[in-house]
């Protein structure tokens, strides 16, 4: 079984796989059980890595694209997880018209990732966010807490560096 | 029933409740155009090119003629000029994320798109060009190719994998314009546990999913002096290939295929249904030993390779049930290179052997091991019927104005047992008329009780004063239940028949394409496999054990059915596999 898609290596425990498992025997027999169950999955493992959709497969006979069209086609699931900083660029308005765009194509050039996605390293995950209220620094984005704005594409270099030392 | 009254067009017509406007349409003599719908399969109203006007009294509106039912009194506009208008639209936007490679698509000629093109008078193929999806072709599986660049979501492969066939390993991943169908986390077909059965390529619209061609090395070979290039065929192409020529679905082509095959240059052309007779023979005999020497029961056939792997896949603890029977087309291609071989003096490594299949399973199953009886492959390239079809007009051949020719001898020599091998409960007659033989000295012929199109068939015949329970299944949804319902204790069957495909080889996933627009009222299925019985019926021998063929390779070479030789040529293993 190999997935075309590169991820964070799983480090699911025994406890977590116990705790899905009786979300699964609890839900499994209703109608449209497969939502409920991953959202638990979700908020057990932090996302849906092969893994865990596998567990899902083998313990409810859904079959496991079936499973992944489910949970790419919503955007509340994720197939990776949050990294040790996660950076949000903000697409909101005023800072995509001041070029967030860009910044966040700079992204996931350097990092080598795509937005949703998280470095194979588990250090960074990136994703695009909506307005948080900075408008006035635009464009913005975050890491974890720390705020960054008024950048331009050539300041991703050195905030990444920051991180990585 | 009760019935209720609906125009369509202008016209009063009767229908019964709960008919729809597609239904209705059609039972008036209009067709309406389908992409998405199958009907009972694949009902999601979601192509929209089968809008149609309907007025239930509060005016004229456009609704999904394919999943709209009609209301009492309803009037129905097929091709008004805003149905037609609506429809060209649809056309247009699907045009628009479409790769429109028509020249270069294997689909060219029958492609239920490119029709309607044509039909609705599609002036600018490029009307709403913008942004497009490109996708990587994914050449992972040994017997076809998907080419999403020309996929139109229209989700009938979807629904015949999850829902026919119950194995579900395609859908539909991402969302909104993004969408595409695929395997989970992206994985190639040949990753998964796809089984290989192509009833998603038979009932793709247009040519984003197709079988694997190999007409070009089988051409090479037929061009290299050093070859002797042996072709079989199988039962159920000689009831499908006409359609590649424009005949009518259920004519027996035979003759005509024979010559065709001949004129390609083929040094022989050789029946698939001799190496079905041999597989009764063998397979037969494994039943009566199993039945004995308590052997595991329920014997399951083996013949077709899609079944074969969904068994691996899904019911590994059930491969010791069985047969080690090689399936027709590889015990064929066995023994033309052990027996066939020695008879004639050649080399087994000289020897090309071909095989026509109504079958895409049947080129991942070439490749299995422990298919190898001369320690070369049994089986060199597997085609399926459309491939025959494209070589013939490559080649020039007047198809249509061929005179009808016998297979050659001796490996073309076959009975009526050996032809219903190709429609679901075949195997299980041929079986039932030499065991019952074997068993009784009797020569019944008709077993009815196993013909039919229906999913799971059962019956029990006293034989020689035991119940011998049967049952056959086709479709692998069904082959699910039946396997079930044996693993649970709910049935003590001693023999069963499996196919991987609704109604058999006929209805196979590599048959040719049949749009959907006639499908969804004609069964495809009975049609074709009238052809096998009505053969069966006319021909002098109906019993494989009469055969006088599997007679000779008997005595010359295998000894007896089950002899060490015949295992050693005729039988091979099975694995045990996970689902991805």
């Amino acid at each position: 079984m190999n997935s075309a898609k590169a991820t964070v290596p799983f480090k699911g425990t025994k406890e977590q796989e116990a705790q899905l498992l009786e979300i699964i025997a609890e839900k499994k027999d209703t109608q449209g059980a497969l939502m409920p169950i991953l959202q638990k999955a979700q908020e057990i493992y932090g996302y849906l890595p092969i893994e865990v959709q596998k567990i899902i497969s083998d313990n409810t006979g859904i079959p496991m694209e079936k499973i992944y069209g489910v949970v790419t086609f919503y955007a509340q699931f994720s197939l990776y997880p949050k990294g040790e900083y996660t950076i949000s660029v903000c697409l909101g308005t005023a800072c995509y018209v001041k070029g967030s765009g860009d910044i966040y194509d700079k992204l996931q050039e350097k990092l080598g990732i795509s937005g949703g996605e998280c470095t194979a390293d588990g250090k960074f995950s990136l994703e695009a966010c909506r307005c948080i209220g900075a408008c006035g620094l635009a464009p913005v984005l975050t890491v974890n807490e720390d705020v960054y704005g008024r950048l331009t594409v050539d300041d991703v270099d050195r905030i990444i560096e920051k991180y990585t030392a | 029933m009760e019935n209720i009254t609906v125009k369509v067009n202008g016209a009063e017509i009767s229908v019964p409740k709960g008919t729809t406007v597609l239904e209705a349409a059609h039972m008036a003599g209009f067709e309406i155009p389908t992409l998405c719908y199958m009907k009972e399969i694949n009902e999601i109203g979601a192509c929209r090119i089968c809008v149609t006007e309907v007025n239930e009294g509060r005016g004229f509106r456009l609704v999904a003629g394919c999943v709209y039912p009609c209301s009492p009194n309803m009037e129905i506009l097929t091709a008004s000029p805003k149905v037609i208008e609506s429809r060209k639209k649809t056309l247009e936007l699907i045009l628009s994320t479409h790769d429109r490679k028509c020249l270069s698509c294997v689909r060219s000629g029958n492609c239920e798109l490119q029709k309607l093109c044509k039909d609705y008078g599609i002036e600018d193929a490029s009307k709403y060009d913008g942004v497009k999806n490109s996708y990587e072709i994914d050449n992972s599986a040994a017997h076809m190719y998907r080419d999403n660049n020309k996929c139109i979501l229209c989700r009938r492969c979807v629904a015949v994998c999850s829902k026919t066939q119950g194995i579900g390993v395609i859908g539909a991943n991402e969302r909104g314009f993004k969408t595409f169908i695929g395997s989970a986390f992206d994985m190639g077909l040949g990753e998964t546990n796809c089984v290989s059965c192509g009833q998603c390529i038979a009932v793709c619209p247009v040519g984003a999913i197709a079988e694997k061609d190999y007409t070009k090395p089988v051409l090479e070979a037929i061009a290299d002096p050093e070859k002797t290039v042996l072709v079989q065929t199988a039962p159920a192409v000689r009831a499908g290939l006409g359609e590649c020529f424009g005949l009518p679905i259920g004519t027996n082509v035979e003759g005509k295929m024979v010559a065709a095959l001949r004129k390609l240059g083929f040094d022989k052309v050789f029946d698939t249904d001799f190496a079905a007779d041999l597989t009764i023979m063998e397979e037969a005999n494994e039943f009566l030993d199993r039945v004995k020497n308590g052997g595991k029961l329920p014997l399951i056939t083996s013949c077709s390779p899609g079944w074969v792997k969904y068994c691996e896949h899904y019911f590994p603890d059930m491969t010791e049930n069985l047969s080690s029977c090689k399936s027709p087309q590889q015990m064929f291609g066995a023994t033309a290179k052990t027996y066939y071989a020695e008879k004639m003096g050649i080399d087994p490594k000289n020897i090309v052997m071909v095989s026509i299949m109504p079958c895409t399973a049947k080129k991942f199953e070439i490749g299995r091991d422990d298919q190898s009886a001369a320690g070369v492959p049994d089986v060199d390239y597997a085609l399926t019927t459309r491939e025959l079809g494209r070589m013939i007009e490559r080649a020039g051949i007047n198809f249509l104005g061929l005179e009808d020719e016998k297979f050659d001898d001796p490996l073309g020599i076959s009975t009526g047992a050996g032809v219903i091998f190709g429609a679901t409960g075949g195997v299980m007659e041929a079986a039932l008329r030499t065991a019952v033989y074997t068993l009784t000295g009797e020569n019944p012929i008709d077993f009815p009780e196993v013909r039919g199109t229906d999913g799971i068939k059962e019956a029990t015949y006293n034989v020689a004063g035991m119940d011998v329970k049967v049952a056959v299944a086709s479709g692998l949804a069904n082959a699910r239940e039946l396997l079930e319902k044996v693993q649970k204790g709910e049935a003590d069957y001693q023999f069963i028949e499996i196919m991987g495909c609704p109604g058999g080889c006929v209805n196979g996933g590599g048959q040719p394409q049949v749009a959907m627009g006639i499908r969804n009222f004609v069964d495809i299925r009975e049609k074709r496999a009238k052809v096998l019985y009505d053969l069966d019926a006319s021909m002098p021998l109906r019993q494989s054990h009469e055969n006088p063929a599997i007679k000779a390779v008997y005595e010359e070479y295998f000894g007896e059915p089950g002899s060490h030789k015949a295992h050693e040529v005729l039988h091979t293993t099975y694995v045990k596999r996970s689902v991805n």
